[in-house]
């Protein structure tokens, strides 16, 4: 073979969701540390090739990232019926505890970004002792809705280009022409009502605040970094939900949105770097 | 009448700039809307044909309606319009979020055009902004 073959390998694995089984794609790089990766809210794990195509990285984390049921290439379990995808609080947790079992992964290290990392925080709350540590990318308890979600589902109006549309100012006008794109195209192939079942659970059933507090990062160190032009998940609204989490620590991104590891992966690099190797030596020590 | 301010004069020259970006104008091919934009100070009655910039007028028209109107302070139009805009003045929707702009009446046509609007309304960005 004379083509460039990248190195990330793709695979489907078998996974019982609270007695359903589902066919979960899933895409990993590398040897080590177990580092499991969330996408956002109505895309895929291809915002994660940047890192998945590491190869400082890939030398200390076996990186895998899945695609959430109804997501790129994770279809709906066979028994769907057609009836409105909500994702909740509990079957988004239920989700990755039970990917990570199914994989056998010992203490992974899981990172989540905007729903991901909304869900990194629940992790924290309810299951810390599970894993080695959380990062939370565009992370909060909770953060003020700037849209009505109905526009994202309905008949007359294309999904995939208003979707798109909506989150397309959530780049930072920093990040590459192609990069943007890419990150935006997803969101363009999206299932019709995916992004806003996901957002169920965003805006209606994950609001954290007021159990944040009850996490002890002792038990499992929690990492949260927001890019400064993510007007959806603010800076401030990370730091705020940082104050009440004794040990937390936080990182405001210049020059990034609300999509660092694909829309702008050199930039992101500068700054999930440090966190990597942090806990890449409290493994070694 | 032409208004006189930056901001007014930068509007005034959207006609011009979007005939220059065949793009956009294709990816509007299907709209047609009489909508109100422009600054909180000083705005326009747009005539969006086939995505083309029909006729755009200051306002008030007397008894001109408009389906929708997207309307923004003077200084939230010239930090839009930076060559590399500041963090939460860079997007038409968190302009909204800040409380430095407004969104109203039918937004329906915008929200099927959105990035059009959206690339529309930046189009003063490339060419100077209100400087």
């Amino acid at each position: 073979m004379t083509g460039y073959i990248e190195p990330m390998v793709g695979r489907y694995v078998h996974v019982d969701i609270d007695g359903t089984m589902h066919r979960i794609y899933f895409e990993e790089a590398g040897q080590g540390i177990p580092l499991v990766c969330l996408h956002t809210a109505g895309s895929d794990n291809r915002q994660w090739r940047y890192l998945l195509a590491d190869e400082e990285f890939t030398k200390h984390y076996r990186i895998i990232a899945f695609d959430l049921p109804w997501h790129g290439k994770s279809n709906p379990p066979a028994n769907w019926d057609g009836s409105e995808y909500q994702l909740t609080t509990q079957r988004y947790t239920q989700t990755i505890r039970a990917f990570c079992k199914a994989l056998d992964l010992n203490k992974p290290v899981v990172m989540g970004c905007s729903i991901g990392g909304r869900i990194v925080l629940n992790l924290a709350i309810d299951h810390a002792r599970e894993f080695r540590a959380l990062i939370g990318l565009e992370a909060a308890d909770f953060q003020a809705p700037w849209y009505d979600t109905a526009w994202l589902n309905r008949p007359d109006i294309h999904g995939g280009e208003v979707c798109a549309a909506l989150v397309s100012g959530l780049v930072a006008p920093q990040s590459p022409a192609e990069a943007r794109m890419e990150t935006l195209w997803a969101y363009k192939q999206g299932g019709p009502g995916v992004f806003k079942g996901d957002l169920y659970f965003y805006r209606v059933d994950g609001d954290l605040r007021g159990r944040t507090t009850a996490i002890d990062t002792k038990a499992c160190p929690l990492y949260l970094l927001t890019g400064e032009y993510d007007f959806s998940c603010s800076p401030e609204d990370t730091v705020r939900t940082a104050s009440g989490i004794t040990g937390a620590e936080v990182t405001v991104m210049e020059q990034l949105g609300h999509f660092p590891m694909s829309e702008n992966p050199a930039q992101f690099r500068r700054y999930i770097a440090p966190v990597l190797a942090t806990i890449q030596q409290k493994h070694s020590s | 009448m032409k208004k006189s301010d930056p901001v007014s004069s930068a509007f005034e020259q959207l006609p011009t700039l979007l005939e220059r970006d065949a793009a956009l104008i294709q990816r509007g091919r299907l709209l047609d809307v009489d909508c109100l934009l422009g600054s909180t100070e000083h705005s326009y009655h747009v005539a969006i044909r086939a995505g083309r910039i029909a006729d755009m007028v200051p306002a008030p028209v007397l008894m001109r309606s408009w389906t929708f109107g997207y309307r923004a302070t003077p200084e939230a139009w010239t930090a839009f319009w930076q060559p590399m805009p500041k963090a939460g003045w860079h997007d038409l929707l968190s302009l909204t979020k800040r409380g430095a702009a407004t969104l109203d009446g039918d937004i329906k046509p915008f929200m099927t055009h959105l990035q059009y609007f959206k690339d529309l309304l930046a189009l003063p960005r490339g060419a100077g902004g209100a400087a």
